[in-house]
């Protein structure tokens, strides 16, 4: 080990020698490297942010709801769930844990004290914290007495809040929404920004009550969230589901779904293929890059294995082994390819920081640790592989023709 | 200490076989001054290499401190290089990038020894060479003359069992000729083998013996009748 770092040394010390010509060979290695960190931290942050913003949703979860073809919505023949569904779900099928029904109640403007907003009103029973998981970071959230007594209590998002110029605290608080009186029990915990669109503007009333006041609409929209006992039956629950979501429809067999049950985290999935399809192309391209790094490096090598003729006679002269001299240029190569992987890993991380800051309401950059681990390591390796023909070539050398060698 | 027996030497030069050594039979004892001369081409040079191990004869067996050589292998002639032989050639073949001290450490790292022995031992060679005060000098700050001393102590530094120099002031001043054969006929007076391949024989004439080469025979061996001065 002492050895391997007096190797080390010396390797360091012969890349020092030849500063301008070291950091120009490494120059592949060390842009290769900082590409693929400044995508990887910006397509990481980008994805941590999406990750994060749905995590709450189980992979447990599932969500029923109406499927509408860009058709129906032309003839307003629009599919809506009902309340028989909701009640199917909950006591027909087995294998089901929670069931949270979220129905819209587009009650119109909400007021308090003059001021006015538009948020979206949302109706949902206790079971909505647990199965979706929305939290209060003040007060509570709707429950089931609430439900059972048709409370009118409301938990609202904080842009609401804000906007209305309600007190930090607005418990307690009296709002009008539409034509009622609603009491503030709870905040909601701020959740940012999804695409642009707040998930704070918004409030939750009891499901019972929300039923009641949009009872005459016309277009109430709603969808049930569930989650099942067994993770792993997850498949059988859904099919179980399906059928009798079917039959409390009354669709006849033969006929096609008019409504869908979707995996909550199905959206967090599938962005994480689009990442990891991205992820890929890019190695290919950064592979490629790294590629030519390495010929450049194994090019400067065979130079300098040739520039070093006499000395590598020496050194043999001396007693070096054939392993002395192989380790010794295998080393220059991998810490000169070592070397331009970690300048690039910095200029990579700041440029992935740079990018960021510079795109409007863009998650921060980040860049997992596993990472730079694998880029260091990877372009240390790139420079082992492309320095054994080099370094091979170097041990290989003839003492006498070495030592002859002008 | 160094027999050869039978040594023959053929290369391989396209369709052409040379015969550089064609049978050579010495025997050369602990302690002894050797000078081995002759012209270029002679052999002489072919003959000081396997002597010190950076070739092997093609036929004949040569035999280092009753060690047969012609059976080992690359990395055994290797250590073998690194423990009985002190190489001093004729430019200096110091590493340009090193310290005279860092250079005379060399052929220790190859041994494995601890840094700190290294470089106690290199400064100790260095001393006895005469540049106990030139220990951080790089080659191209010290005197042709100095570079030699170094290379003289990095060949020492190992405790070899032969001093071999291939025409050791060849690039050299007659005044630090001077200097560095006197430093030889010093190392020779403390018990060290030495043998100086040399076509000069004012160089020759240090020396207690002389074997001349010449077609790759041995056509002379005589023990000097006087010492010059």
């Amino acid at each position: 080990m002492n050895h391997l770092a007096e190797a080390f040394n010396a390797a360091l010390a012969s890349l020092n020698a030849h500063r301008l010509r070291s950091f120009l060979t490494t120059l592949g290695i060390l842009i290769g490297t900082m590409a693929v960190i400044a995508v990887v931290s910006v397509l990481q942050g980008f994805s941590d942010s999406i990750s994060s913003q749905f995590s709450d949703l189980g992979s447990n979860t599932l969500t029923l709801e109406a499927k509408n073809e860009q058709e129906n919505f032309r003839r307003g023949q629009i599919n809506r769930l009902s309340f028989e569904d909701v009640d199917a779900l909950r006591f027909k099928v087995s294998g089901i844990e929670r069931v949270a029904p979220i129905i819209s109640a587009p009650l119109g403007a909400t007021l308090y004290r003059g001021r006015s907003v538009t948020p979206q009103v949302l109706g949902a029973t206790e079971e909505a914290q647990d199965v979706l998981g929305v939290d209060t970071s003040i007060g509570r959230f709707i429950t089931a007495s609430d439900e059972r007594n048709s409370r009118r209590v409301v938990v609202i998002g904080t842009d609401v809040r804000n906007e209305l110029r309600m007190p930090e605290n607005p418990i307690g608080e009296f709002i009008l929404i539409g034509r009622e009186w609603f009491r503030v029990v709870g905040l909601l915990e701020k959740r940012g920004e999804i695409f642009g669109f707040s998930q704070d503007n918004r409030v939750f009333i009891p499901f019972s009550v929300a039923r009641s006041l949009t009872g005459t609409f016309e277009r109430t929209f709603m969808e049930v969230s569930f989650t099942v006992t067994n993770l792993a039956e997850v498949n059988q629950v859904k099919e179980r589901a399906m059928r009798t979501v079917r039959a409390s429809r009354g669709i006849e067999p033969g006929k096609p779904d008019d409504f869908e049950i979707k995996a909550a985290d199905s959206f967090v999935k599938q962005f994480n293929r689009i990442t990891a399809t991205a992820t890929a192309v890019l190695a290919g391209i950064v592979g490629i890059s790294l590629l030519v790094g390495g010929i450049g490096i194994m090019n400067i090598m065979l130079v300098s294995v040739t520039e070093r003729t006499r000395e590598i006679g020496i050194l043999k002269a001396l007693g070096a082994t054939r392993r002395d001299i192989l380790v010794q240029f295998l080393l220059e190569a991998a810490l000169l390819s070592l070397l331009g992987g970690l300048i690039g890993i910095v200029l990579g991380l700041l440029a992935g920081m740079g990018i960021a800051s510079l795109i409007p309401n863009f998650p921060p950059a980040h860049v997992p640790i596993w990472v730079m681990i694998a880029a260091a390591g990877f372009s240390a390796l790139v420079g082992v592989v492309f320095g054994i023909a080099p370094a091979s070539k170097a041990a290989k050398l003839d003492p006498i023709e070495a030592l002859r060698y002008e | 200490m160094i027999e050869l027996q039978g040594i023959v030497k053929r290369y391989v030069l396209g369709d052409e076989t040379v015969l550089a050594l064609a049978g050579v039979d010495v025997h050369i004892g602990r302690n002894e001054y050797v000078a081995l001369i002759g012209p270029s081409g002679s052999g002489k040079s072919t003959l000081m290499n396997i002597i010190g191990c950076l070739d092997s004869a093609s036929e004949g067996r040569y035999i280092l401190n009753g060690r047969d050589t012609s059976s080992l292998s690359e990395d055994e002639l290797a250590a073998v290089r690194n423990r009985e032989i002190g190489f001093v050639f004729q430019s200096f073949h110091l590493l340009p990038r090193q310290t005279a001290l860092q250079n005379v450490m060399q052929p220790l790292v190859y041994r494995r020894m601890p840094p700190a022995e290294r470089r106690e031992r290199a400064a100790e060679a260095l001393r006895k060479v005469g540049l106990g005060d030139r220990l951080d000098h790089r080659p191209n700050q010290l005197s042709g003359g100095q570079r030699q001393r170094v290379a003289v102590a990095r060949a020492l530094v190992g405790e070899p069992s032969i001093l071999l120099a291939d025409e050791p002031t060849g690039n050299l001043d007659s005044r630090t000729s001077a200097e560095i054969m006197s430093l030889f006929d010093a190392l020779h007076a403390q018990g060290q083998t030495v043998v100086i391949v040399t076509h000069e024989p004012d160089i020759a004439a240090h020396c207690r013996r002389t074997i001349r080469v010449l077609d790759g025979h041995i056509v002379e061996d005589y023990q000097n009748p006087a010492r010059a001065a």
